[in-house]
């Protein structure tokens, strides 16, 4: 791996080819071809139970496809091996699995910051038990981005005392830490209170300003407009349009998407 | 009733049942200790992804939660010795018997616990690349100590009670002595009542500390 970041070359740092996830007899991902460049910033929407969140958590092995690939940066992720009958099966290995997701982070619903240590310590955590970092660097790393997310002033609070907001924050906060090449967005805003939802979205998008590659899943079009390069519409498994933002949301080319961008306030007209 | 109690003799006697109190307590604290740590590693079986494990972990607990401990106390003194062909002393024998008794009581607590572990915690952990074995250690098990502390306080309560059936392997714990000096005075009504007191003073602060913790957790829940 090289430190210096790559210029834009073209290629994609994340791709995921014919992806496919069931649940048992329930297909939710149907082969989704995707191709994530740095800096680019898809907002993946859909309606409930079209496969968007199943789609993102599948990038980061949090749930494990059930077939096609994932490819981070040239490499295909699992070991494939192939049958007699010409049908595929991959195994995944742990080690690495941890190895691509401390290049892919990923920001919940629910945060899931650990609540027996501080805000400080929730974000030193993966600094130190993964990159090995020696505790005193990890923390004044852990500090200046708790700063950048507008928190420098709780580091020693713990999260039961802070707002789902300022719960949220730490929790990119602790994502950002890991110098992630790719950063996941699940539904980052959908459990919080409306006044709180502001200052989440406030801070997603300066890291729009910084170039970041992101990924977001979002009921929020209004925001997803705002903040992707690209979108993704995601109906019954599959890719039913892509395209810029511009074009996705100002002129859908198929119905289906039409009437779901419609119903969204922002774009009903 | 009749009966003329005569405490005096309590004065007497105190020596004699405080060294049952010492006995009382070392023995408690062994089986504590035994049981917790045998009973976490039992807990990781059962929690164990191979199944084999898991039966492994579910027949211990059964086995051992069961079958009385009164059982199990005397099973470990008068039969175990004919299985290894050497005779156990009878607080070996008693700290056998109560703490693999206490160890599937405790590995409940802990599997329990741990499986009240919201999925999200996993989540969050793998989700900065730490792996299975980090996330269990750094992030489950703290968890779990904390909300499980209370069931845990509990547990020594039960071990504090149950180390007086020693008492029938003649460990020279409280019971043991109660029922001596009660036999050596002819005063059981006077004897056996401040043993129990005794048991009472012992056993109160701990019953009063657990009530306590559940108390603050569910105000900070």
């Amino acid at each position: 791996m090289n430190d210096t970041p790559t210029p834009d070359t073209g290629a994609p740092i994340l791709r995921s080819v014919g992806l496919r996830k069931s649940f048992g007899s329930l297909d939710v991902l149907k082969g989704i071809d995707l191709d994530v460049k740095r800096g680019d910033r898809i907002a993946i929407i859909g309606g409930s139970g079209s496969g968007k969140s199943t789609l993102l958590r599948c990038l980061n092995f949090m749930e494990r496809p059930t077939g096609g690939q994932v490819i981070l940066d040239g490499e295909r992720i699992g070991d494939a091996r192939v049958a007699k009958d010409g049908s595929e099966t991959i195994t995944y290995r742990e080690r690495d699995l941890m190895a691509v997701r401390k290049r892919v982070g990923m920001v919940f619903q629910q945060f899931n910051l650990f609540p027996h240590m501080s805000t400080v310590e929730n974000v030193m955590e993966g600094l130190v038990t993964v990159l090995r970092r020696p505790k005193a660097e990890a923390r004044e790393r852990a500090a200046q981005e708790l700063a950048r997310v507008g928190l420098g002033d709780k580091l020693d609070v713990y999260p039961g005392r802070l707002s789902g907001g300022q719960q949220q924050r730490v929790a990119i906060a602790r994502a950002l830490a890991m110098d992630p090449e790719v950063l996941l967005f699940d539904e980052p805003t959908s459990s919080l209170d409306p006044e709180l939802v502001g200052e989440v979205l406030r801070t997603i998008l300066s890291l729009a300003e910084d170039g970041r590659t992101m990924l977001l899943v979002t009921h929020e079009l209004g925001f997803a407009y705002r903040f992707a390069t690209h979108v993704i519409y995601l109906s019954d498994g599959v890719v039913h349009e892509t395209g810029t933002a511009e074009e996705v949301f100002r002129n859908p080319q198929r119905d289906k998407t039409r009437a779901f961008i419609a119903r969204s306030s922002e774009f009903s007209l | 009733m009749g009966y003329q109690f005569d405490f005096s003799m309590v004065i007497k006697i105190l020596p004699v049942l405080w060294r049952g109190v010492i006995v009382t307590v070392e023995l408690t604290i062994a089986c504590l200790a035994v049981g917790l740590i045998l009973g976490f590693f039992v807990a990781l079986l059962r929690v164990s992804p191979a199944a084999p494990l898991r039966f492994v972990g579910r027949a211990f607990v059964e086995i051992f939660r069961n079958i009385p401990a009164l059982i199990q106390l005397i099973w470990f003194f008068y039969a175990f010795p004919i299985v290894i062909g050497a005779q156990l002393s009878p607080f070996v024998a008693a700290v056998l018997g109560i703490s693999l008794n206490t160890a599937a009581f405790s590995a409940e607590i802990y599997r329990s616990g741990i499986q009240s572990i919201e999925r999200g915690q996993w989540e969050g952990a793998m989700a900065i690349g730490m792996s299975r074995a980090a996330t269990f250690r750094r992030v489950v098990l703290p968890q779990v100590f904390r909300r499980m502390l209370p069931a845990f306080t509990n547990r020594a309560v039960e071990v504090a009670k149950v180390t007086s059936l020693a008492s029938v392997l003649s460990v020279h714990e409280l019971m043991y002595q109660g029922r001596v000096l009660s036999s050596t005075f002819y005063r059981p009504l006077e004897i056996l009542t401040t043993v129990g007191l005794v048991y009472l003073v012992m056993i109160y602060p701990m019953t009063w500390a657990s009530a306590a913790m559940e108390r603050r957790m569910r105000r900070r829940a």
